[in-house]
């Protein structure tokens, strides 16, 4: 097992209070950061191949560069703390048990891409999470870390999935109604207000000190070859220990089912496991020895995402969990573009009509069809994500789709 | 500027310029419902997707900009599916009444699907069920079920108008345009929202149910609602003209012209037409004396004004002429008077309270062609010719549309001028107070009836065309007037409204060098005139972020 990183100060009482977190060393990094030149910072940010964690798996200094240089207005740094995905809470104890730890990162990340004032979107639902986070913000106020060049708005979402998408976020940020932006333009260069913006995920803002206290180096070689560091998995389902987890990105599937989580629970029998939230393609019971990095996972078809693994033993119906899904995207689609709006609400009609008992086996086909023909055709990624378990869950557990159609 | 090839053909376009517009250009149609060029870039319909060399998918071209050396290809297999896809995921949820939709015959889903759709349907399950028949406002209905999303009503309300009426409310397949709590669609520009609807979600109150649109025909025309001259068409139903109860001006809907109105028409101008099929529309010339009233020949009428007018000296003779008048029939007037001499002629009546502007295409004066009058020598002092009517010193008064007893001047002193006057007469194309009591009415053919031109606010002289044949015996004004000119003695210019525009150019400096030609489509200004251009819309002179 990895070296613990990011829940380093978790077992600490008061790893959310700014004395417990200097007691750690906190805040030393962005004294550090504080002598380097910003393009040093975003330089060594990029060797650390620090890659997002919220999902897209973007490597974030190279994201940081997208930002114009000769830009000579506000440059926003917005952080995605808007944590939706299906089976993921990572940022979530992130946010609880080490507010600073995210606060510290922003100041560096800010000096980096010279933004004098930073967002943070936390999900709606989050109520203590956000009254811990906002009540570090204020100490760090209090402290002067804060309000010396870089503010923090601590902003509360209100409900809606697809706000934790960048742009959707961006929209909702700015008061309107949570739709993605179409793209281009990009948010680096046309972001919040119409300003150039960093949009980052709770977690990997948090990896920021580590990297700027110990080197690019060190971090990189944490994780594989092209993704460095640790990386926090939300393991649920039928496990013995369901939790968050600490390993490097490069533990495979099984250690983490097996050596972290202790094992399948129920029938201790696997069947399935999502590897990384909701949105990722499912994977089969002999698929589970897979590197849980970036790219390990886009090799067997599926995605690590934002890295919420769910696990499935054999008396888990796939059909059903399928519903579940199909269920959710229906409900959480935003309605703004005609493929995901239609064909989530379609596929859920067609999946519930199955589990039913009143399915017929051409609308599996039907199904299949629909998701691919809307795949790559929406302004986000929402729909793309949506046809990962469509396409994954029946293709892989035909038999139990067409065991409960008629023929 | 980028230079691109589209489908094997090279084009050259100004930089910013999309591939929608590009492909325009060589005649190439992407399909597409939430692009419209006067509003802002909203790449949700998902429709105009083409294929670029370099890039892995389709990409949407409303919001690709050309690119020098882009080579774009809008009808390769992939795009054939992918535009079929598409439209299967638009209609899986539209009720398809089109039986009873007001839309059909011009709906986008109908001939997209045939064009671009024309799959087998696979969607067996219970459509989602939304809101039907919702009044907007005074002339918009809603049906939310037909609707495809397209947004194109709610940017037109946030950009055109500034107004921000619509939003879309809910989420996923249970979206829906609506209106924001507490608001109407109530703003004078509230009848383009059913214009740029490609579907038939938003329709016109006043067209519902009324014909169906393949039974209209269209002529070019100018709206008569104000000084500004939008473009627009006329849309009427010659063809069965037992539906609408008779109608046969079925609707105006604006017509592109970047330099007078863009796409848009203001609902004051959209609704000005309802006098064109009234009951009260004068469809035979008029004797009226002590032996009661009479419909007469046109001959007879011509002859009865032409003595009338030789009867009197002319500083006894008075003309209120109208700004609603066309150019040709204002000059066809002038001919009248000179060949007798007359010069006491008006056209500016008070009305009975001020118009007023609005913030974006809508003038305060409400009258097409008070420039063309005034250009034409026609203005002169009104007030002073009521005086002398009201001291007995006219005896003859001849006015052309204006009711003067439902004008800002008072009641009585109209009718003390016209009971002192011997002779009235009358012109216009609807009855009014004056009509009824003149000894000689006139009927003119409305605008919809007629050729001519008018010359609006900036000095730009715009044709408009027949579209309907008069009612009854009505008559273009240039023309019954020539008749008279021609019973005084002199020349008419001709039996066609053009050849009194060739004359007007030939002999009134002001419009020299304009040719019908030249006017084309567009219009022409007369020399000297600048024009500013369509206004800002409203929505857009506050800068909104993102």
């Amino acid at each position: 097992m990895a070296e613990i990183v990011l829940m380093r100060n978790f077992g600490r009482q008061d790893s959310h209070t700014l004395a417990g977190y200097r007691a750690t060393g906190g805040y030393t990094a962005w004294e550090k950061a504080k002598g380097m030149e910003p393009a040093a910072i975003t330089e060594e940010v990029k060797k650390s191949n620090l890659r997002g964690l919220g999902g897209a798996g973007f490597p974030t200094g190279m994201k940081w560069s997208f930002v114009p240089k000769t830009h000579t207005g506000p440059v926003y740094l917005v952080i995605n703390a808007d944590e939706g995905e299906p089976g993921t809470f990572k940022d979530r104890y992130l946010l609880e048990r080490d507010p600073h730890a995210l606060i510290e990162g922003m100041l560096i990340t800010a000096r980096a891409i010279r933004s004098a004032k930073g967002f943070v979107y936390i999900r709606g639902e989050y109520v203590q999470p956000w009254r811990i986070f906002s009540g570090a913000v204020k100490d760090a106020y209090d402290a002067g870390l804060l309000g010396n060049g870089f503010d923090i708005v601590v902003h509360r979402g209100a409900g809606a999935y697809i706000c934790g998408e960048e742009t959707g976020l961006l929209s909702s940020l700015e008061g309107k109604k949570g739709w993605p932006k179409i793209k281009p333009p990009f948010p680096a260069i046309k972001g919040a207000f119409g300003e150039p913006t960093v949009v980052n995920n709770v977690e990997t803002i948090a990896c920021v000190p580590p990297i700027i206290n110990r080197g690019a180096d060190w971090f990189a070689g944490l994780g594989t070859k092209t993704q460095g560091g640790t990386r926090m998995y939300s393991v649920s389902g039928r496990v013995t220990k369901p939790g968050v987890y600490e390993d490097s990105c490069a533990v495979t599937l099984r250690q983490l089912i097996h050596d972290h989580a202790g094992g399948v629970s129920h029938t201790g029998k696997l069947k399935a496991v999502v590897p990384g939230g909701g949105s990722a393609a499912i994977l089969t019971a002999d698929e589970i020895d897979v590197a849980m990095d970036v790219d390990g996972l886009k090799a067997k078809g599926s995605m690590i995402g934002s890295a919420g693994v769910v696990v499935m033993d054999e008396s888990v119906s796939i059909p059903e969990a399928l519903l579940v899904l199909a269920r959710f995207y229906a409900h959480e689609s935003c309605g703004q573009c005609t493929p995901c709006r239609e064909s989530t609400g379609w596929i859920y009609k067609m999946v519930h009509r199955i589990v039913d008992g009143h399915g017929r086996k051409d609308d599996l086909d039907t199904i299949l069809d629909v998701a691919k023909r809307g795949g790559g055709t929406t302004i986000c990624a929402f729909y793309d994500g949506a046809i990962g378990p469509y396409i994954s869950y029946i293709e892989k557990f035909r038999g139990e789709f067409e065991a409960l159609c008629r023929s | 500027m980028p230079k691109l090839t589209i489908d094997g053909k090279e084009i050259e376009v100004e930089a910013g310029t999309n591939l929608i517009e590009a492909a325009r250009r060589l005649g190439i149609e992407v399909p597409h419902y939430c692009y419209h060029p006067g509003l802002s870039i909203a790449g949700q319909c998902r429709l105009c997707m083409v294929d670029i060399e370099k890039t892995p998918r389709p990409s949407i071209a409303c919001n690709t900009q050309a690119a020098d050396g882009m080579v774009v290809h809008t009808d390769t297999e992939r795009v054939r599916d992918t535009r079929r896809s598409i439209m299967e995921f638009h209609l899986i949820n539209h009720p398809l009444d089109c039986p009873v939709c007001d839309q059909a015959g011009e709906c986008w889903l109908q001939i997209y699907y045939m064009k671009h759709g024309l799959y087998d349907p696979r969607m067996t399950d219970e459509k989602v069920h939304k809101p039907k028949a919702v009044p907007l406002g005074p002339h918009v209905m809603l049906d939310a079920e037909r609707c495809i999303l397209c947004s194109r009503c709610v940017r037109f309300c946030d950009e055109i108008t500034g107004t921000g009426e619509l939003g879309i409310f809910h989420r996923g397949d249970h979206s829906e345009i609506g209106l924001f709590p507490g608001r109407d669609l109530v703003n004078n520009y509230s009848g383009n929202v059913v214009d740029i609807c490609p579907v038939g979600a938003l329709t016109d109150r006043d067209f519902r149910f009324q014909v169906r649109v393949w039974y209209l025909d269209a002529a070019r025309s100018i709206c008569t609602g104000c000084a500004r001259g939008c473009n627009i068409d006329v849309h009427v139903n010659r063809r069965r003209p037992h539906h609408a109860e008779g109608k046969r001006v079925a609707r105006l809907k604006p017509r592109f012209n970047a330099d007078v109105n863009a796409w848009w028409l203001c609902d004051v101008g959209r609704y000005h037409y309802d006098f064109v099929d009234a009951p009260t529309r004068l469809t035979a010339p008029v004797r009226r004396n002590n032996t009661g009233t009479a419909d007469i020949a046109w001959d007879e009428a011509v002859s009865g004004v032409a003595e009338a007018l030789r009867r009197y000296s002319p500083d006894q003779v008075g003309v209120l002429a109208s700004p609603r008048m066309a150019n040709e029939d204002l000059l066809a007037l002038r001919r009248v008077l000179e060949a007798r001499a007359m010069r006491q002629v008006a056209y500016d009546v008070p009305p009975p309270a001020l118009a007023e502007g609005d913030d974006f295409l809508l003038r305060s004066d409400r009258a097409p062609n008070r420039r063309g009058a005034e250009l034409i020598g026609l203005g002169g002092d009104t007030g002073g010719l009521m005086a002398s009517a009201r001291a007995g010193r006219l005896k003859c008064l001849w006015v052309f549309h204006h009711d003067l007893l439902a004008s800002g001047w008072p009641a009585a002193d109209v009718r003390q001028a016209l009971d002192r006057v011997e002779t009235l007469i009358f012109t216009g194309t609807n009855a009014n107070a004056i009509s009824e009591r003149a000894q000689w009415v006139l009927p003119a053919a409305a605008w919809v009836e007629r050729e001519g031109t008018f010359t609006n606010f900036e000095g730009r002289v715009q044709r408009f065309r027949s579209a309907v044949e008069p009612l009854g015996q009505a008559l273009p004004e240039w023309d019954l007037l020539g008749r008279i000119v021609a019973a005084l003695g002199g020349t008419p210019a001709g039996g066609r409204a053009e050849l009194w525009f060739r004359e007007l150019v030939r002999t009134v400096p002001a419009f020299a060098g304009l040719s019908y030609q030249a006017i084309g489509d567009h219009g022409q200004l007369i020399p000297g005139a600048t024009s500013a251009g369509a206004p800002t819309p409203p929505g857009r002179r506050v800068k909104v972020h993102g």
